[in-house]
């Protein structure tokens, strides 16, 4: 099974991206840290022993060939939906929400695996469907349902960021399956006259704080202390960061707990208050790359699958990547959304690497005709 | 491995082509990332910059307020009072060299102990450090009046540790300071805040956990000049709990008057229940100057005063017990039946011993002797003789059976040990046999033996009790805050070891006799209230030359070579209730210098409020087999 290709084919350019990233990950969780509460936590060390399994499973995505992956796509999408079931029966509550399934020592978010299960179902359904002339709307009720599910699931936790990001990963891949003229005009009708009633339904299933963040997105100065509080002190540490930053430890907002969940969905402003607007361009370039690199793997893939399979990913990650930064910035409601490779938190970043490991799979194999 | 189905080449690339829309998606969302961030930190850069500077949120902790201490009976030893602590804050102060030049004008303290105390580890620079707390008003003023020229620093209200009745019991309550480098690295006090005061002697540092509770936390917001603005949030300081003392107020004001000014120790103890009833050392100090801030130089005087202050003589002062001992000889014979006690030895103030002579301390000596006698008078001779009899390993195994020459267990920091030779122990600590002339010495209480006042008061407390071995303890109960019953430990039985009625009959028959019979070594410490039973000793500070037990003039020594005066002793005789070990360094004969103080200390408490027992009857011991009258008050005997 083992390739000599695997390594000649192997782009180390882009796994220098992936490092430089983490390596900004860890100083800004580090700095994050330095504060004396956290301190006892060692959070930075925790994070580079979940860099360290993560690039194990990477290795693990790139080595099997992703069309034996996808043979088991099913099988690892019902696997996700019964930990998504298991999280509403003996899930952990952390935050308000129930997310974590806890094994003694360690635990762990299903939701984001659940983003893994729907982008390989999906791509094995679409890539075995998919016509030049585009999906028809009956084609589309299957896929509807195997977002639909975990898609409840995670709202239930609720995890609203979760489920928007899969619904992401879902449209990226219509992109490029397309859908017949027709069609588009009748789901954007029915669209436009369910909205009331989506919206209805939608407003009405939101947790009381959901909804008070969405209300204070529209404006954060009504409860400046309460639930507008994190956007404000975002804004301010990336706003006191300048064109240069306040150098590393140097972020005033972050050291002092002034921004809450530094090291989670909010690392992005920890590490724009301490590398200045610089810092911004140099990291979006890095992330940059390495969604240009995905677009290109799925562009050049020998198949539609591995085409759908990075379409998937880089909407994935893109996704993750716009709204958390979107909502430090202040520019988005604040839904939890981790950072990718950046956030603190493990499963998040297994869940990541895997998929950029398999972003490589389609890559190396590309070249490879024959098996 | 079969191939993957796969759609014509043609569709392959009109998929792809689609790609575009995703690169749309992405450019967009870079775009506006791109832009706000510009927007952010470029536009309106200097504005946020300024929110962070005037809108910073400081977590402070709040010191909770240390457990008071009570003492037996529930009054206050160890209370807290509000007063002024100053604090920097290293990030806020504008002009270095001003506040510290300031801080050593108002305060006194050198640049360098200023320098010294910021720059101690901090978490954070926006953390406050601890100058100086116990503020005078006037320095409160000096400080406020200059307040724009010195950002930085701050006066916060808290409550201090005030020492209610000053050098009182100073040894066993302790004192509290500031927690240093090397505690904060110890996991006793881990995650303490600099500044955090914590037990460093005695009491308050033994049972700290207790008093101290944990720290609570406050998230403020503050402006530029760091005056607090609001508070966002806060963590109450909780858990810390009152200690109510074994100590009783007024037997403890009785020792520490009672011995005055001669260096030594005072122990009194409850033999039904090991309670310590009084304990001071003297000389002594006073803990609220070594609480908070203590100045290098005052600190430096402490420790290098010969008179040691800081050492607890009850627990830390190892003496040779002189003829304190014979009152454990004389039951190692009864029990081990190795003497009839009315058989009369002779004794002519010397007992010759191989090559050497051994002498009595009274010229002449005693005469015609027997047990009663030789504890009553303290003959020497006799137990010279005793001792060679029954061998040093024979003691030593009766005095380990009283707990001597090992920690009690008291519940007091540093205990020392003391020392209760056999041929074993000097085998093993000095590498030589053991000699049978240094049997005799260690029969009265000379050569290496040598152990605690607290250990001399915990024996007798066995002599007293029939031989019930209580620990001895100085906390006897905790409150919480939250519960408004104080939880009453009882007390700890550590063994019982079965001394036969016969020798403690006899034992204690003649204990009453050194008080309470006209020859007694002890007649100063008789009472007109009670009946007293105890044994004196005299402890050689040298040792004479004409070998031990000789009669040297010691009136002639300077008073540092005197000798150590011990006086050991229970009453009322027939239910006692009260302990007390007088040691009194270089003061001469244990009946001239240490039985008067007893005495006082045994009035106190059995006479002067006779009904000071808040344990209750339930958890003490009587004489097993004796009546349990009680002695009338103020009667005759």
């Amino acid at each position: 099974m083992f390739d000599r290709r695997l390594i000649t084919k192997f782009d180390w350019k882009f796994l220098l991206i992936v490092f430089s990233i983490l390596c900004v990950s860890v100083l800004s969780i580090y700095s994050v840290s330095a504060y004396k509460e956290q301190m006892k936590s060692m959070l930075y060390v925790k994070q580079i022993y979940w860099i360290m399994i993560s690039m194990i499973v990477f290795f693990i995505a790139v080595v099997i060939d992703y069309h034996t992956i996808s043979r088991y796509a099913y099988l690892v999408y019902a696997v996700v939906v019964i930990l998504l079931l298991l999280v509403m029966f003996v899930g952990k509550v952390g935050l308000g929400a129930q997310r974590w399934l806890s094994f003694g020592f360690i635990s762990f978010q299903p939701s984001e695996f659940s983003k893994l299960g729907i982008l390989l179902v999906l791509a094995k359904y679409f890539s075995e469907n998919a016509q030049g002339s585009g999906f028809r709307m009956t084609q589309l009720i299957f896929p509807v349902v195997l977002l639909g599910i975990p898609f409840f699931l995670v709202l239930k936790q609720p995890d609203l960021g979760t489920g928007l990001s899969m619904t992401f990963i879902f449209i990226s891949m219509m992109f490029l399956v397309g859908l017949r003229s027709r069609s588009l005009v009748f789901i954007g009708l029915i669209f436009l006259m369910l909205l009331p009633f989506l919206w209805n339904f939608f407003w009405h299933h939101l947790k009381s704080y959901q909804k008070d963040r969405l209300l204070t997105f529209i404006n954060p100065t009504v409860d400046p202390s309460g639930t507008g509080y994190h956007i404000i002190q975002s804004k301010i540490a990336i706003g006191s960061g300048g064109i240069f930053g306040n150098g590393l430890l140097g972020g005033t907002q972050s050291q002092l707990k002034f921004l809450p969940e530094g090291h989670t969905d909010f690392i992005f402003a920890v590490f724009a208050e301490e590398w200045g607007f610089i810092g911004i361009i140099v990291l979006l370039v890095l992330f940059g790359l390495l969604l240009l690199w995905g677009i290109d793997v799925a562009f050049k893939a020998k198949d539609s699958l591995g085409t759908f399979l990075a379409a998937g990913i880089v909407g994935m990650i893109g996704f993750n990547l716009i709204v958390n930064i979107g909502m430090t910035l202040g520019m988005m409601p604040v839904v939890g959304v981790p950072l990718p490779l950046m956030s603190y938190g493990g499963t998040a970043m297994v869940t990541t690497m895997a998929a950029l490991g398999l972003l490589m799979n389609v890559k190396i194999r590309r070249f490879m005709l024959f098996y | 491995m079969k191939e993957y189905p796969s759609l014509p080449q043609e569709n392959l690339k009109k998929i792809q082509r689609r790609i575009v829309f995703l690169l749309i998606v992405l450019g967009f969302g870079f775009g506006s990332i791109l832009f706000r961030s510009w927007s952010l930190q470029i536009t309106a850069g200097s504005f946020y910059h300024e929110q962070s500077e005037n809108n910073r949120v400081r977590e402070v902790f709040i010191q909770p307020r240390r457990g008071k201490v009570f003492d037996r009976n529930g009054n206050i030893l160890i209370n807290n009072v509000p007063g002024f602590t100053l604090y920097l804050i290293p990030e806020d102060v504008k002009s270095r060299d001003y506040v510290i030049h300031k801080i050593s004008e108002v305060l006194g303290f050198t640049v360098e102990e200023i320098e010294k105390k910021v720059s101690q580890r901090q978490f954070s620079p926006y953390l406050p450090v601890k100058i100086k707390d116990g503020l005078t008003l006037r320095e409160v003023a000096l400080f406020e009046e200059d307040q724009l020229e010195l950002a930085g620093l701050k006066i916060e209200v808290e409550y201090q540790r005030n020492y209610v009745y000053g050098k009182l019991a100073a040894h066993v309550l302790g004192y509290v300071s500031e927690i240093n480098e090397k505690q904060m690295d110890s996991p006793d006090y881990e995650n303490l805040p600099q500044g955090t005061l914590i037990g460093q002697y005695g009491i308050e540092k033994k049972y700290d956990q207790f008093i101290r509770g944990e720290p609570g936390e406050k998230g403020i917001e503050v402006d530029a000049l760091g005056h607090e603005i609001k508070i966002l949030n806060i963590k109450e300081p909780e858990g810390s709990k009152d200690l109510y003392l074994t100590i009783d107020l007024d037997t403890q004001k009785s020792a520490e008057e009672a011995l005055g000014d001669e260096a030594g120790a005072v122990v009194a103890m409850d033999p039904g229940t090991g309670d310590i009833l009084a304990m001071t050392s003297h000389p002594g100090f006073d803990p609220q100057n070594l609480s908070g801030r203590i100045r290098q130089n005052d600190w430096d005087t402490l420790i290098k005063d010969p008179f040691k202050p800081l050492n607890n003589r009850a627990i830390q002062g190892t003496y040779p017990p002189g003829s304190v001992f014979k009152v454990l000889l004389a039951i190692t014979a009864l029990e081990a039946h190795e003497i009839d006690p009315s058989k009369q030895i002779d004794c002519h103030g010397v007992f010759p011993f191989g090559k050497r002579v051994f002498r009595d301390w009274k010229k002449g000596g005693h005469g015609a002797v027997d047990l009663h006698r030789s504890i009553v008078e303290s003959c020497d001779v006799y137990y010279y003789k005793l001792g060679d009899q029954l061998g040093v390993d024979l003691i030593a195994e009766q005095a380990h059976k009283f707990g001597l020459g090992r920690a009690t267990g008291i519940d007091l920091p540093s205990e020392k040990e003391g020392i209760i030779p056999s041929s074993e122990w000097k085998l093993k600590t000095r590498r030589e046999r053991w000699f049978p002339g240094e049997t005799l010495s260690v029969s009265i209480g000379q050569g290496y033996v040598n152990f605690t006042p607290l250990q001399a008061a915990y024996m007798m407390t066995q002599v007293a009790n029939g031989g019930y071995r209580y620990k001895p303890r100085l906390l006897r109960a905790v409150s919480g805050q939250e519960t408004d019953q104080p939880i009453v430990f009882p007390p700890v039985l550590l063994d019982t070891h079965q001394i036969s009625k016969r020798t403690l009959d006899v034992v204690r028959e003649a204990l009453r006799g050194v008080v309470q019979e006209p020859h007694g070594t002890a007649g100063t410490a008789r009472s007109e209230y009670f009946e007293t039973a105890g044994k004196t000793g005299t402890a050689q500070v040298i040792a004479a030359k004409a070998g031990a037990g000789g009669n040297l003039n010691s009136k002639m020594l300077p008073k540092f070579l005197q000798d150590h005066a011990w006086f050991v002793a229970f009453a009322p005789y027939q239910d006692p209730k009260i302990v007390v070990a007088v040691l009194v360094e270089h003061g001469g004969h244990g009946g001239s210098a240490a039985a008067p103080v007893a005495k006082k200390v045994l009035e106190a408490y059995l006479v002067k409020k006779p009904d000071r027992n808040p344990s209750g009857p339930s958890d003490r011991v009587t004489l097993d087999g004796r009546s349990q009258s009680r002695i009338p008050e103020g009667g005759e005997d």
